[in-house]
């Protein structure tokens, strides 16, 4: 392939040709399986352990960058000129806007611009709108100094006219609660995709059900032995990224830069070219280093678009950061959640129905759903689903880290322990009889095995008041591909390596990866590749969401490199006198196969390129296999991820406190590429699992609509102290799909920690928690010791 | 954001009493917390915490760092005189104190994390303002700030108090306060003109019936200096326990601070059992030690002290779990003490 072709075409009428790959979970069923792949895709990589650099734990590439502080964050960048903004919010929950005047603040001393968010599609009037919740933006201020803009927020007179409103998702469902919008206004769509397909009704805040109706569950239920039903709940977590959303926008004549922290460069450029009219070609979007997304840097969102408009109107570079109290407020959350879960099986275990109904909220916005876990891990031929979003006076909630799955977990995989219980089968066994994932099966084996599950006791078997208990639950995922993922490498005259994307990383090591992929395929070393990422004036680079982003863009990053070698080995053909496809690299030299003692350095072969360096771009080709859906730029893989965790926790029945003490984590991601990277992917996706088991929950006051606990003091985060041993395990599992066959493990990892705690705690004192967080006060009321409330 | 502010240090106690020309609790009543007049900085753990959430602005700040031996541990005759300045870290780190006072050595060692106890100081910490979150929160102007409401009775008062509850359902946020009033600590507290006077700590910790907006007594022009420990005899014991949501960097559901005067035949001649986050003020269990007092103390003793303990408590909507937390902490730390040790460190 030459620079810049990417074959156009669909796969079908371009060149094919077949070829061995591995295929299968190592150490169980790996074997080889003969894929028709596009021909100008690089030849199968054999298994991990055959290789050289993929598979092993590879230094990250900016671990001194960022233990020292030399890592930029976009809070850490500065422009000349640069003018700093702030955003006036919303003090009530639900109010008119009757006016708002900022006349005063554009004369304040400092001010350069202020922009005022009027909504158009405001339905009480002429120049009223409507805030709906505590901390909705209303305008913003771009001044030489933060203290001038503080004085000038202060100016902007508001006349609020304040209206009813609701913030818990109970009294939200209720016919008699305030409205939070009229039928004309409220969202249509699905804010983050799970369930909420358009054209669902409203009733009153509630919006659905999305249904899926399979098979006939009354009749299942007719033909169970046993049932269990019961209630499950979730509480509303926000991202806590440590670094805050933090923009800095500089709008000239030529063209519009935006430095930012977001998890998708080429979507912010998107987005602000469709809202300010410019073409792609003059929004520049760059995004070195970047503390954290989990979901919530997604999308650019008011803020961007404001500091973008004020830079726009005063000319000059504007940064606005928000502060952690606007973090926690509107910068989205995983919303909360309640669901209803029958599940009807035979004496053998074998599902005849599932049931499920759930109302979540997301605030002002939609996708509280708790996505189809519940119908996809354990198949069953009779399913009903029912999912409601319901609308409340809160920030709107977003994705975060497995969205939807997380909540859909912690219901079923709790009703799979009670149900496995009423058959007195092991949790274990059941799941052996009804997932027939051959990947999750070796998992649970694996995990079984180190985690003490065969020395498990029945429940609240410590006689003493500390109990101790162990619980497993499983993890299911969308295996997610991006195919706007491009990737090119350069090998320059004198053997140096540059590899341009415009992914970003957001702290998981994309950057590494590459390197590593890179290296692999030219014989070097990772630390031998320089990875220039986070920029759109590179190759399109895919999101750094839904757990894609390696699956996404190494595949690329290998073929470019394999097409770069390939004209490499045609210069050095000639200095070998020996055939290109007879030649091979390693060590930093290129060598006949057959004979390595003739060899030359790479940069032998690069010095005798026609132009300055070699180049080679390449894009994510389909899976070899297909996929199971396709949606515009993303696709889905026919093999959803996995994983299955289990938590031994210790429980003081006395003063209500949990403490989980280990978790085994037995997780698979395709061809894991870095080791020690995925295991820090998976240890935090158990610590943010665990976090918000035991811990975290957003506190909205009901009479004032204010978070009160707008920060990280009263907002609990795990710390150290309550850090668990985690041992992770990550399964090789070959699908024979991509250059690399690598897939995503970010969100499976994150998504059975909750429920494999409230299992164990049940397995610790008897008593089952089906609410969120298990806080000491929540175990202290589920065991009868809270007193009644009417005594003094 | 923090508005501007002039910063001074002063070299002595009572230059840094007649530089304080007010006080945090008289600034916060005022409608924004602005306030023309000098505030004494410690740590600033507290204090600078309340500026930045927009509660608090002093036109000016003074430093206390500067001042000589302000952080000093005297090991007097018997007792031990403990200068305001000194760290959380190295109160706890002090070999004397671990060995004299190791409950007090423990709760510093345990509030808090590390970061905040190499700066906080003693003074500062028996000082700090409540952590009620409508306190905490510039968009409600609740009775303790001078407004006439508290939002936190019919609203969430999970983390609130359990005692004395009934206007202002704060809880005092120091540990260290717990734990000096069951030792029957005293302030020492110095003025402009470098005159003195000394009280015990659980009077200094009784602001006037009726006013809210304080949490002690301490007036303008007028610094603490230090905290003065009685002397050990032989027969005293001593606990400290606390529990809550997380180990670190958080505060406390329940604390028991317990001092036990025992005769050589293991008769409690004296007992002191104080509960922190549990009332406006470290709360005096007067019953539970009325259980103690004369009584070989054992397990059964220590559960029905612990019930005293809890009997006329009269908690809110969302905090009734802190009856049983308190009950079984109570009688742990009861227990700890009796049988020598510093904590009850069940599940910790
Ligand atoms: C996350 C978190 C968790 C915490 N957990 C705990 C805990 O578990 N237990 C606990 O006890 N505390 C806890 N704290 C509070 C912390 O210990 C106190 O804020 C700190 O001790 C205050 O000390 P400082 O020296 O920094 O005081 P400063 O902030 O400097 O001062 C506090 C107040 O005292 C006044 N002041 C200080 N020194 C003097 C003096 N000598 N004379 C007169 N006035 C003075 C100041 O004017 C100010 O009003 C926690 C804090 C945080 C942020
Ligand atoms: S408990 Fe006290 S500090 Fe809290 S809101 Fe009520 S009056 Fe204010």
């Amino acid at each position: 392939m030459n620079a810049g072709d990417d074959s156009a075409g669909g796969p079908s009428d371009s060149p094919t040709r077949a070829e061995p790959f591995p295929y299968g979970i190592l150490g169980v069923d790996l074997a080889r399986i003969v894929r028709s792949i596009p021909a100008d895709e690089p030849p199968p990589l054999a298994p991990n352990a055959e290789l050289a650099i993929i598979g092993r734990s590879a230094t990250r590439l900016d671990a001194r960058d960022k233990v020292t502080g030399a890592s930029r964050f976009t809070v850490d960048v500065g422009l000349p000129g640069m003018l700093h903004g702030r955003i006036l919010r919303s003090r009530f929950a639900h109010a008119r806007i009757r006016s708002i005047d900022a006349s005063a603040a554009l004369r304040a001393p400092g001010v350069r611009a202020v922009e005022v968010l009027a909504q158009p599609t405001a339905p009480h009037g002429s120049n009223a709108s409507t805030v709906r919740y505590v901390g909705q933006p209303l305008a913003a201020v771009a001044a030489d100094s933060l203290a001038a803009v503080e004085e000038a927020l202060q100016r902007i007179e508001v006349d609020y006219e304040p209206l009813p409103f609701v913030v818990d998702l109970a009294t939200a469902r209720r016919p008699t609660a305030p409205p939070v919008y009229t039928a004309d206004d409220a969202p249509r769509g699905s804010a983050s995709g799970y369930p909420a397909p358009a054209g669902l009704p409203l009733h009153g805040n509630v919006r659905g059900p999305a249904i899926v109706d399979r098979g006939d569950v009354a009749r299942g239920f007719a033909d169970a032995d046993v049932e269990v039903e019961s209630d499950y709940a979730t509480q509303v977590q926000t991202h806590c990224c440590l670094e805050p959303h933090a923009i800095v926008a500089d709008w000239r004549a030529d063209g519009l830069t935006v430095h930012v922290s977001t998890q998708y460069t080429s979507g912010v450029r998107h987005e602000l070219a469709e809202a300010f009219g410019l073409p792609l070609a003059a929004v520049r979007v760059i995004a070195k280093a970047i503390g954290g997304g989990f979901g919530s840097k997604s999308t650019l969102g008011v803020y961007g678009r404001l500091a973008v408009g004020l830079s726009r109107q005063a000319r000059a570079p504007v940064r606005i950061v928000l502060d952690r109290e606007e973090e926690q407020i509107d910068a989205g959350n995983r919303p909360s959640t309640w669901q209803r879960l029958r599940l009807g099986a035979r004496r053998d275990g074998t599902l005849t129905a599932v049931r499920l109904t759930s109302y979540g909220s997301a605030g002002v916005g939609l996708g509280a759903g708790v996505w189809s876990l519940a119908e996809r891990l354990y198949p069953c031929a009779n399913f009903l689903g029912e999912q409601h979003d319901v609308f409340t006076n809160a920030g709107a909630g977003c994705a975060m880290r497995g969205p939807g799955a997380v909540p859909g977990a912690w219901g079923m995989e709790q009703a799979v322990d009670e149900l496995a219980e009423r058959l007195g089968i092991d949790p274990l066994a059941l799941r052996d009889r009804i997932d027939p994932s051959p990947v999750r099966r070796e998992e649970r084996r694996i995990g079984a095995q180190r985690s003490g599950w065969f020395e498990r006791r029945p429940p609240a078997a410590d006689p003493g008041p500390i109990k101790r208990g162990i619980g497993c639950a499983q993890s299911l995922w969308m295996t997610n591909v991006q195919l706007n993922a491009a990737c090119e490498v350069r090998v320059h005259r004198d053997g140096s390596v540059e590899v341009f994307s415009g992914v970003q990383d957001i702290g998981t090591g994309t950057g590494t990866v590459m390197a590593q992929v890179v290296a692999e395929v030219l014989g070097l070393t990772p630390q031998a590749i320089t990875v220039r990422i986070g920029d759109t004036r590179f190759p399109a680079g895919p999101p750094s969401y839904g757990s894609r982003t390696t699956a996404s863009i190494t595949p690329p990053a290998r073929t470019a490199a394999w097409h770069v070698l390939q004209s490499l080995f045609r210069e050095a053909a000639p200095l070998l006198d020996a055939d290109p496809a007879a030649l091979f690299a390693h060590e930093g030299r290129i060598g006949v196969r057959d004979d390595p003692a003739r060899s030359i350095a790479l940069a032998q072969a690069a010095a005798r390129s026609r132009t300055d360096f070699v180049s080679a771009v390449a894009s994510r080709a389909d899976d070899y296999a297909g996929f199971d859906v396709r949606m515009g730029d993303a696709a889905i893989a026919r093999q959803y991820l996995g994983g299955v965790q289990f938590a031994t926790v210790a429980v003081d029945t006395e003063t209500g406190i949990v403490r989980v003490e280990r978790v085994v984590a037995v997780q698979d991601c395709g061809r894991p590429i870095n080791p020690r990277l995925i295991e820090s992917q998976v240890q935090g996706g158990v610590l943010m699992g665990m976090s918000f088991a035991l811990f975290e929950e957003r506190l909205l006051d009901r009479h004032t609509g204010h978070m009160v606990n707008a920060n990280l003091e009263q907002y609990k985060l795990a710390g150290a102290c309550e850090t668990p041993d985690i041992e992770v395990i990550v399964l090789e599992n070959y699908q024979a799909n991509s250059a690399t066959d690598a897939y995503g493990i970010a969100e499976p990892a994150n998504i059975a920690t909750a429920p494999a705690i409230a299992n164990a705690v049940y397995n610790a004192i008897g008593v089952r928690l089906r609410s969120l967080p298990i806080t000491p006060a929540a175990v202290l009321a589920a065991l009868g010791k809270i007193p009644s409330r009417d005594a003094p | 954001m923090m508005k501007r502010f002039a910063w001074t240090t002063a070299e002595s106690p009572s230059a840094a009493a007649s530089a304080a020309s007010t006080i945090c609790a008289e600034a916060m009543a005022l409608t924004d917390g602005a306030t023309d007049g000098a505030i004494v900085m410690a740590g600033g753990i507290d204090l600078l915490d309340l500026m930045k959430e927009g509660l608090l602005a002093p036109a000016r700040l003074i430093g206390l760092r500067d001042i000589a031996d302000f952080g000093a541990i005297d090991l007097e005759r018997d007792g031990a005189r403990l200068g305001a300045g000194i760290t959380l870290a190295a109160l706890a780190a002090d070999a004397r104190i671990r060995r004299r006072y190791p409950a007090l050595a423990a709760a510093a060692a345990g509030a808090a994390s590390p970061q905040i106890r190499n700066v906080a100081t003693l003074g500062g910490n028996l000082l700090q303002r409540p952590r009620c979150w409508y306190f905490r929160s510039r968009h409600h102007r609740c009775l303790r700030r001078g407004g006439v409401h508290c939002f936190a009775h019919d609203g969430d008062n999970r983390y609130h108090a359990i005692f004395d509850n009934r206007r202002c359902a704060i809880v005092h946020p120091s540990t260290l306060a717990t734990v000096l009033v069951a030792l029957g600590a005293d302030v020492q507290l110095t003025d402009a003109a470098g005159g003195s006077r000394r009280l015990p700590l659980e009077v200094f910790l009784t602001p006037p019936a009726g006013d809210l907006t304080r949490e002690n007594i301490l007036q303008p022009r007028e610094i603490l200096h230090a905290v003065h420990l009685p002397p050990i005899s032989e027969g005293i014991r001593m606990a400290h326990s606390k529990r809550g949501e997380k180990d670190a960097f958080d505060w406390p559901l329940a604390e028991v601070a317990v001092v036990l005067d025992l005769e050589p035949g293991g008769r409690c001649r004296d007992a002191a059992v104080i509960l922190g986050a549990a009332a406006p003020a470290p709360h005096r269990a007067v019953n539970a030690a009325r259980q103690l007092v004369g009584a070989v103390i054992d397990e059964k003793r220590a559960t029905a002290a612990a019930a005293a303990a809890i009997e006329d408590a009269t908690p809110l909507a969302d905090n009734g779990h802190k009856l049983p937390l308190f009950e079984a902490l109570v009688r742990r730390t009861i227990m700890a003490a009796a049988q020598g040790r510093l904590e009850d460190s069940i599940l910790r």
